[in-house]
């Protein structure tokens, strides 16, 4: 009876823990990254663990692979596997430094999720602010949300005030190779000085 | 009417280099329409002048805009409100040539609420009277408005990032476009001048670089290429007011996300 009390008890949690699971919707989950974020910020810790756990998040939230084939552009369908898995790790290192170190500069920022927009069953636009303070005015920032999988939602992308970042990010990428002759053993490397520094 | 015939022909000459200007390499995306592609003509020199103004910026307009921002908040308030309040001076011409004219009509009711009740503009009564976000319009805008590209892309000494369209955009102030260019410049009165003119713009620049400071540092730090983030930035921040959008959706092309799947 006992144990089948105990099996009872843990069919209830196995149900309701599933259940939130399938119940993540992109302006929650928003929220949730946020929050957790922020609490890593107003940590009494240095910048350096700041930024180890800032990194943690962005590998959980963030689709980095996906962010990484649109920030090259078209010339990923002219590279092969190889060039293709260099390039992915190159650009999870850069995007890890480059995102943790822009977060790490802010102290307990606090960001209110205001709305969504479904855009179709693959993306979520999430709206939000970063509430302003005696510094800085207060600062539209929407989330794009990829849905495909709604069990587990990632972020693709930031639009600050309108400005995308992954798009800034394409065309910073564009320019680089525009620069070497479409040379993406340039990029490698710049990406690789980045992310050493 | 003599201004006004120089000011159109100008116009005219200004939009047709615009349009030469693109190499015929202006294009718009095949899915949203939306997303333009502004040809680096001159990038060498471009990046050239980009570094000259870094070089007056960590010199000059840095140091300034942080000792700005030392001032306390109200007073800061107060100056950007000012500069806003004469900006509508010209927002009010180019909500009527975009057809936009309820806009026009809110920005005259708030250019006159805001310079009477609110001191010359000090204080945004405006605002406080429940009127919409105020949204600064300007000739380059107005161009693009009317169908005409970006143009190529340059970077002028001490002005900064603009494109060949909004460069003549800016002609358009100087030519009888902005009443307050031509009440302090040509205006013969004892109370504007052409100084106060150019002090005026001069301070709307810091009042700029004061409010990103951190985001201008922050963006620097962590860019690869600095010379292209802020080059995307400006064509992107353009686009959005020329589309007079708030929303992400409407300001995005959504065709390359499409392609990729990781999942």
């Amino acid at each position: 009876m006992k144990n089948l009390f105990c099996y009872f008890v843990i069919f209830i949690f196995s149900i309701l823990f599933s259940n939130k699971a399938f119940s993540v919707s992109p302006d929650t989950f928003i929220q949730n990254t946020v929050n957790d974020a922020s609490q890593i910020l107003s940590l009494d810790i240095t910048k350096e663990e700041k930024i180890n756990k800032l990194k943690i998040i962005a590998k959980q939230t963030v689709d980095i692979r996906g962010v990484g084939f649109y920030s090259l552009g078209s010339i990923r369908k002219t590279l092969n596997k190889d060039q293709l898995g260099n390039y992915s790790k190159l650009f999870e290192k850069y995007f890890l430094k480059s995102f943790s170190s822009r977060l790490a500069e802010y102290t307990n920022p606090q960001i209110e999720v205001k709305g969504k927009e479904i855009l179709n069953e693959n993306y979520t636009i999430v709206n939000s602010i970063l509430v302003g303070t005696a510094e800085r005015p207060e600062v539209n920032i929407d989330w794009r949300v990829y849905t495909k999988n709604p069990n587990n939602p990632l972020i693709r992308d930031l639009i600050i005030e309108g400005l995308s970042l992954a798009r800034t990010q394409k065309e910073e990428f564009a320019s680089i190779l525009n620069s070497n002759d479409s040379d993406i053993e340039a990029l490698f490397n710049t990406l690789k000085k980045f992310s050493n520094n | 009417m003599n201004k006004l015939f120089n000011t159109l022909l100008i116009i005219l000459l200004l939009t047709s280099t615009a349009n030469a200007g693109s190499d015929g390499k202006i294009e718009l995306t095949k899915k949203s329409e939306k997303t333009e592609i502004s040809k680096d003509c001159f990038e060498g020199l471009n990046r050239a002048t980009f570094a000259f103004n870094q070089g007056l910026d960590k010199v000059v307009f840095k140091p300034i805009a942080q000792g700005y921002r030392k001032l306390p908040p109200p007073v800061r308030e107060g100056t950007s409100n000012v500069l806003d309040n004469l900006s509508t001076l010209i927002t009010i011409p180019n909500n009527v040539l975009q057809g936009d004219f309820k806009g026009a009509g809110t920005n005259s009711a708030r250019l006159v609420i805001n310079t009477t009740l609110g001191i010359l503009g000090i204080f945004d009564i405006a605002h406080l009277l429940g009127f919409p976000d105020y949204e600064k319009e300007d000739y380059g805008q107005t161009l693009g408005t009317w169908g005409l590209g970006h143009g190529c892309y340059l970077v002028l000494p001490v002005l900064g990032p603009t494109t060949v369209r909004d460069t003549a955009g800016m002609f358009m102030n100087v030519m009888g476009g902005d009443p307050y260019y031509r009440i302090s410049v040509n205006g013969n009165n004892e109370y504007l001048d052409g100084q106060l003119y150019a002090a005026t713009k001069i301070l709307s620049g810091i009042d700029f670089r004061a409010k990103n400071l951190e985001s201008l540092d922050n963006l620097e730090t962590n860019s690869m290429d600095f010379y292209a983030s802020v080059k995307s930035l400006y064509l992107q921040d353009r686009e959005r007011k020329i589309a007079n959008s708030n929303s992400s959706p409407e300001a995005m092309d959504d065709s390359d996300w499409e392609e990729i799947d990781t999942k």
